[in-house]
């Protein structure tokens, strides 16, 4: 494999455990393990998955006044998201946005003390980084953490696996943020993840990386995934993959995420807009899109992948329509897919056809996500 | 009988002018659990190269070449129920599709199984 490839502090354990290793976002990552991406993708549901995410970009934003709420207002100047509201203890999803209302990267925002932590798309994090020193750099710094681990315990079983390791997890609920120690290192958790099971992500120490993992993998419960059942994990819970179902053609409202524009932000609000696109996204949410991401089921097991065409018939006369991505869900039983559709044909249950191999295959619009999600409130 | 390999770890077995094809134990352990094939339909003629079945994992489609010239003339319905017959028994119980052979003589340049033996190393 290429030199140029990056490395995440597991990379032997990866290999170790039987890990089979490709290019993704400029890092070698496992895409699956022995098990393979169906058993991983059970298990994860079943029990408990461990992810490496280290690719992923992790960040600290200080305001240079030292106060975190100008950090925060500061933040909303690029995200659509109230971030001012968020508590110390807590997390919430959003979106870097550009002048015309696309989306630049989709990020988790956490606030723990006086510290925003910011977790942001491995193939983004470079330019997302850039961006905010940038447009922020005279109130804030940014402080990229290239020395930190990030690992994802994932299922319905990671709750009790960590409580026995940390038992100040138990006491978090979903999109919680807390720091304690596992395995004697010192850890950052969020109760959340790109599952749709329960879960945590742990950030640490680079160096300590492989101790948390180790201790976890020890855990009865715990299995290594991949990439792999990530990603068929993540589209049954209806979540996006910046890259393919989200990117700078595409606003926050025709990717069905406005919920998470608070009303603070939209119109109206006490911080209404302020942040790139703002005219565009509060005006789609007022006066609704053309197009909307929606969740598509296909009869049969053949599995649609992205960039097939939906139309509104048989016959493949009218296209309203692509997908994004798609792939076999192991735990619905059947292939899954998200794209996007002219509003008209966005209501669930619509019917549709989806282009494959020549044939137009019967699909319905579903309602996201496929899998009911098991976090914890 | 004679079975043929090729270098894109296709296996074929030849029983009279047919020849049953199907995809190799190596091939199937790259690939992951299938959870969908299907081959082109019956009396489709397909060349030397083309796109004869497809099979699926949970991640990605992966094509399965004609390894010789032919008309198709049969799939393996077991599959439609079970993919991961393939899985299990590659070079069996989990054939994919049958190919009335349109030219013999493409058989020759194809790989035995010291060959491709050789290929996956």
């Amino acid at each position: 494999m290429s030199d140029s490839l990056l490395r995440t502090p597991l990379y032997d354990l990866h290999l170790s455990l039987g890990g089979r290793m490709v290019p993704f976002a400029g890092y070698e990552m496992p895409v699956q393990y022995r098990a393979g991406v169906m058993a991983e993708h059970q298990h994860t549901r079943n029990a408990a998955g461990l992810f490496d995410v280290s690719h992923m970009g992790q960040a600290h934003l200080h305001a240079r006044s030292g106060r975190v709420e100008d950090a925060a207002l500061a933040l909303e100047r690029l995200v659509p998201a109230d971030i001012l509201s968020l508590k110390t203890g807590r997390q919430r999803y959003t979106q870097l946005t550009d002048g015309k209302g696309g989306i630049l990267d989709d990020l988790m925002v956490s606030r723990l003390g006086d510290t925003l932590i910011l977790v942001v798309n491995a193939a983004c994090k470079d330019a997302d980084l850039a961006h905010i020193a940038t447009a922020l750099g005279e109130d804030c710094i940014v402080e990229p953490l290239p020395d930190r681990a990030l690992i994802a315990l994932q299922g319905p079983q990671a709750g009790a696996v960590l409580a026995r390791l940390a038992p100040a997890s138990a006491e978090m609920r979903f999109m919680d943020v807390a720091a304690f120690e596992v395995a004697g290192v010192p850890c950052v958790a969020s109760r959340s993840g790109y599952t749709g099971e329960d879960g945590f992500e742990l950030g640490m120490a680079a160096d300590a990386a492989v101790r948390v993992a180790e201790a976890l993998l020890a855990e009865p419960e715990v299995a290594p995934a991949g990439l792999g059942a990530r990603d068929s994990l993540r589209l049954e819970a209806g979540l996006c993959l910046y890259g393919s179902d989200i990117d700078r053609e595409t606003t926050p409202v025709e990717g069905a995420l406005e919920w998470s524009i608070q009303k603070t932000r939209r119109a109206g609000g006490a911080r209404a807009g302020g942040f790139p696109g703002a005219d565009i996204i509060l005006g789609q949410i007022e006066g609704g899109v053309s197009r909307r991401r929606v969740g598509i089921a296909v009869e049969g097991r053949a599995p649609v992948r992205g960039g097939a065409r939906l139309f509104a018939d048989e016959a493949g006369t009218q296209p309203v329509g692509h997908v994004t991505s798609g792939a076999f869900g192991p735990t619905f039983g059947g292939p899954v897919a998200m794209g996007y559709v002219e509003t008209a044909f966005a209501a669930t249950g619509t019917p549709l056809f989806a282009e494959l191999r020549g044939r137009y295959l019967p699909a319905t619009v579903a309602a996201l996500p496929f899998v009911a999600p098991g976090f914890k409130r | 009988m004679t079975v043929y390999y090729t270098k894109e770890h296709e296996w074929l077995r030849v029983e009279g002018d047919v020849a049953i094809v199907g995809i190799t134990a190596h091939a199937a352990e790259e690939l992951g659990e299938l959870v969908f094939v299907e081959a082109k339909d019956e009396g489709t003629e397909v060349a030397q190269g083309d796109s004869a079945a497809v099979v699926e994992s949970v991640k990605a489609a992966s094509d399965i070449y004609a390894p010789v010239s032919g008309t198709v003339v049969g799939f393996n319905a077991a599959l439609s129920d079970d993919p991961s017959l393939v899985n299990r028994d590659p070079e069996a119980e989990g054939w994919i599709l049958k190919l009335r052979i349109a030219d013999a003589g493409q058989l020759a340049a194809l790989l035995d199984a010291d060959g491709y033996a050789a290929l996956i190393g």
